[in-house]
C-alpha cells in the first residue's frame, strides 16, 4: 500500500512533466516506475486506476467522456490482471518442479554412476550427456572377479523422466545377476524378461552388451535392437559397422539373442553409441552415419577419453548447443 | 443486514443484470472503482458458469457487516450437473488455457473470501465476499 501511495505521487509528477514538456527524461522515469510496478506485483487495473486518479487531480475539469473512456479501459484490464497473477503462480510452480527434477537428476547420477575400470591393454573413453536434465541413456562398465570387462550401452525409446526411471531398474537388475552369467547373450535374455514383466507396453529399451577378455583379446557381444556401433580395424585402416541382430528388450518374454565375437588387435577400436549420436541434426537434416565416422577419425589420434570429448563437442556445436536426444559414446582402443 | 437481492440466471442477458446489480451494491457501500470492476468480473464469471453449465440458477447479493468491516456477500446457486473434481477446477491453467475466462481460481483471486460446495447431479453453491477497503 505504501509503495502505491509513493508511486501515485511520483507517477502524477512524471505524467505532469511529460504532458508539459514531452521530454525523454519523464519517459525514462515512466520506465523505472513500470519496473517498480512489476517488482511490487501491481496489477494493470491498478495502474490504469492510478493514471485516472493522477489525471483527474491534474485536470479537475477533465471532460466526462474522457473519464468514462478511462473507466472503460480499467474494466478491460481486469482479466489481464488475473492472467498475470496466474502466470506468476505457474512460474513459481515451474521453479519448484525444476528444482525437484534437478534433485532427481543428481540422484540418478549417483544411482547410475559407473567407474571406468583399469584395463592394461585397453584405452577407454566414455561420455554420456542428457538432452534434458535426466538421462535416458545408460552405460555401465564393470570388471568381474575373473578380470573380464563387461560393457553395457542402453537407450530407452523416449527421453526425460520416464526413460530415466526405467534405466535405474535396468542397472539394478544387471547387478543382481550372478557373475558367471555375464555372457552377453545370457544378460540380454535375462534383462529382456525383466523389462517385459516390469515395463509398460510401448516402452522399449535397446541395449548392446559386450564382454572383453584381456587374456585372449576377444570381445563377445550381443545386441537387443541397439544402434550399431563401429569397429576400426587398424591394420587395414577401415571402419565397419558392428553387425549384431536382435529384438529390442521387452517385446516378448522368450526372445533369444545371438552372440558374436571379435578378435581385437593392436590399434583396433570398438565404438559404441546411442542414437543420440547418429541422429544429431544439422539444420533439421539427420546426419549420415558416415559423418560420425569422419568426426571420430579426425580425433582418433587422441587418447580415447579425449576423442569422445572432442566428438561430443563437435556435435554439440553442430546442434547449436541444444541436444535433441541423450548422447552416449564409448570408445575402446586396444593399445598393445 | 439489508434484504437480499437476487438475479435469476437463465439467458445470457441475465449475466449483465447480475453484474450491474453487483456493481451498484458495491458502489453504494463504498467499494472503490478497481474493486467494483473486480466484483463485476467475478459476478460475471460465476453467472456465466451457471448459464453455460447449469442452464439456470441464481446469484444473490447481501451487504454484510462485522464489528470492523463492511462487505458484499455474493451467493450463487444452481441445480446443474455439479463439479466432480473441485481440486482440478480450482487449479490454475485448467479453464483459462483456452481463453475461456478467469475460471474459479480467477474468481477466488478477484474476491477476498471464497467458498464452494458441489455435488455431482445436485448442483453447485458458491459464496464469495469482498470487503470494503
Amino acid at each position: 500500500m505504501e509503495t502505491i501511495k509513493l508511486d501515485l505521487k511520483h507517477y502524477k509528477e512524471l505524467l505532469k512533466s511529460y504532458i508539459e514538456t514531452q521530454d525523454e527524461k519523464s519517459l525514462y522515469g515512466a520506465e523505472q516506475i513500470s519496473k517498480s510496478f512489476i517488482k511490487n506485483n501491481i496489477l494493470p487495473e491498478e495502474i490504469v486506476n492510478l493514471h485516472i486518479q493522477s489525471i483527474i487531480e491534474l485536470y479537475p475539469d477533465l471532460n466526462k467522456e474522457i473519464r468514462h473512456a478511462m473507466n472503460f479501459l480499467l474494466e478491460t484490464m481486469i482479466s489481464y490482471g488475473l492472467a498475470h497473477q496466474e502466470y506468476q503462480t505457474l512460474r513459481e510452480k515451474q521453479l519448484e518442479l525444476k528444482s525437484e527434477i534437478s534433485i532427481a537428476a543428481n540422484m540418478q547420477e549417483t544411482l547410475l554412476a559407473t567407474t571406468i575400470p583399469n584395463v592394461e591393454d585397453l584405452d577407454i573413453g566414455v561420455i554420456s550427456v542428457p538432452a534434458h536434465q535426466m538421462n535416458g541413456d545408460y552405460h555401465h562398465l564393470v570388471k568381474s572377479n575373473d578380470g573380464l570387462i563387461g560393457i553395457a550401452v542402453a537407450d530407452v525409446i523416449g527421453k526425460g523422466i520416464p526413460a530415466a526411471l526405467c534405466m535405474s531398474m535396468i542397472k539394478y537388475s544387471m547387478e543382481s545377476f550372478p557373475d558367471q552369467s555375464m555372457k552377453p547373450k545370457a544378460i540380454l535374455e535375462s534383462l529382456n524378461r525383466v523389462v517385459e514383466r516390469n515395463v509398460e507396453a510401448g516402452m522399449f529399451i535397446t541395449m548392446f552388451y559386450a564382454l572383453y577378455n584381456p587374456t585372449d583379446s576377444k570381445l563377445q557381444y550381443a545386441s537387443a535392437g541397439h544402434e550399431p556401433g563401429f569397429y576400426y580395424y587398424a591394420e587395414q585402416d577401415t571402419y565397419n559397422e558392428i553387425d549384431a541382430k536382435g529384438l529390442v528388450l521387452g517385446v516378448s518374454p522368450d526372445t533369444n539373442y545371438n552372440q558374436y565375437e571379435l578378435q581385437l588387435h593392436q590399434g583396433d577400436m570398438v565404438i559404441l553409441l546411442t542414437d543420440g549420436v547418429t541422429e544429431c541434426r544439422n539444420n533439421g537434416k539427420f546426419i549420415e552415419r558416415e559423418e560420425v565416422i569422419e568426426v571420430i577419425k579426425k580425433y582418433a589420434h587422441l587418447p580415447a577419453q579425449e576423442t569422445v570429448n572432442q566428438v561430443y563437442k563437435h556435435f554439440e556445436r553442430l546442434q547449436n548447443f541444444q541436444l535433441k536426444d541423450d548422447f552416449t559414446l564409448i570408445i575402446l582402443r586396444k593399445n598393445v | 443486514m439489508t434484504t437480499q437481492s437476487c438475479v435469476m440466471i437463465q439467458k445470457e442477458w441475465d449475466i449483465v443484470a447480475a453484474r450491474q446489480l453487483g456493481r451498484e451494491i458495491a458502489k453504494k457501500i463504498g467499494v472503490g472503482t478497481v474493486d467494483q470492476a473486480r466484483i463485476a468480473t467475478a459476478v460475471s464469471e460465476i453467472a456465466r458458469n451457471i448459464y453455460l453449465y447449469a442452464g439456470k440458477g441464481k446469484v444473490c447479493f447481501d451487504v454484510i457487516e462485522t464489528i470492523d468491516q463492511k462487505g458484499i456477500l455474493i451467493t450463487a446457486e444452481d441445480s446443474g450437473p455439479g463439479i466432480d473434481d473441485l481440486s482440478m477446477a480450482m487449479e490454475d491453467g485448467f479453464s483459462t488455457s483456452g481463453g475461456l475466462g478467469a475460471g474459479l481460481p480467477g474468481v477466488k483471486r478477484l474476491m477476498d473470501e471464497f467458498d464452494i460446495k458441489s455435488e455431482v447431479g445436485q448442483g453447485t453453491q458458491i459464496k464469495v465476499i469482498k470487503w470494503v477497503r
